[in-house]
């Protein structure tokens, strides 16, 4: 089974909807879309903006890598990740993930593994910038974004245990 | 050999990439990170918790116990925070 994968490393922003209708155009074969936008919050107007820094190059192969690792592991009809860096203000886009599929099932979980690997592997960096103007410090990794990656560390995921 | 830094590590060394002839007894990543802080203050701080350092050998991840023959381009940063 081919699944085209498209992954870009990009400053400017992105459209969910626009990604979304290219993956799907003249296909029959897909049945499940799953599209994942993560935005930048402003933590209660405390901030005015992320920075996002990146390791060019590494991004891109490391997402690649990830997407990779999910088309083997799901039966994917397609499969698009993209990553912004440079500053981003709150309500602003940063990143997208969009999964299909013939079902739901695969769609669903390749897009939250997608999600899971590219926080905990792909070399990106969040730094805050306060609406006082105060430089803020960079983003603490979290505890639960490993153990969120570490749940897909057993070999099968649910969907294909079912279609076997 | 090239290095280079990002995040608050590339803040505390206090550039974003450099070129240095490594000793040839340093051979593992552990090892530059180990040279790297006999290097000066900025060095010794960046590192100092040299075991939470995440790293990469020609921009795939690696282990601090890498073997660094044959790599041209090694970078320290922090855990990733993106997504």
């Amino acid at each position: 089974m081919t699944c085209p994968i498209t992954i870009r490393v990009q400053a400017g922003d992105f459209d969910a909807a626009a990604e979304q209708a290219r993956m799907t155009a003249g296909r029959s074969d897909i049945g499940a879309v799953v599209a994942f936008t993560g935005l930048c919050r402003s933590e209660q107007g405390r901030l005015a903006a992320l920075e996002l820094e990146h390791y060019p190059g590494m991004a891109e192969e490391e997402m690649t890598r990830v997407a990779d690792e999910a088309a083997r592991r799901w039966p994917l009809l397609g499969l698009t990740a993209i990553h912004r860096f440079g500053p981003i203000a709150p309500g602003g886009n940063i990143v997208l993930v969009i999964a299909a599929s013939s079902h739901r099932r695969a769609a669903f979980e390749a897009a939250d593994f997608l999600m899971d690997y590219l926080k905990t592997r792909a070399p990106f960096w969040k730094k805050e910038h306060g609406a006082d103007g105060s430089a803020g410090g960079w983003v603490d990794a979290r505890e639960a974004d490993d153990a969120a990656a570490a749940r897909w560390d057993t070999p099968m995921p649910a969907s294909t245990r079912e279609n076997r | 050999m090239k290095l280079v830094y990002f995040a608050w590590v590339r803040e505390r060394v206090g550039v974003a990439e450099e070129v240095v002839d490594l000793p040839a007894e340093v051979k593992t990543v552990a090892g530059v990170i180990d040279w790297l802080k006999g290097r000066g203050e900025n060095y010794a701080y960046a590192f100092e918790h040299g075991a939470f350092i995440r790293t990469a050998l020609d921009r795939k991840h690696a282990r601090q116990d890498a073997a660094i023959a044959g790599a041209g381009e090694i970078a320290f940063f922090p855990p990733m925070t993106g997504g």
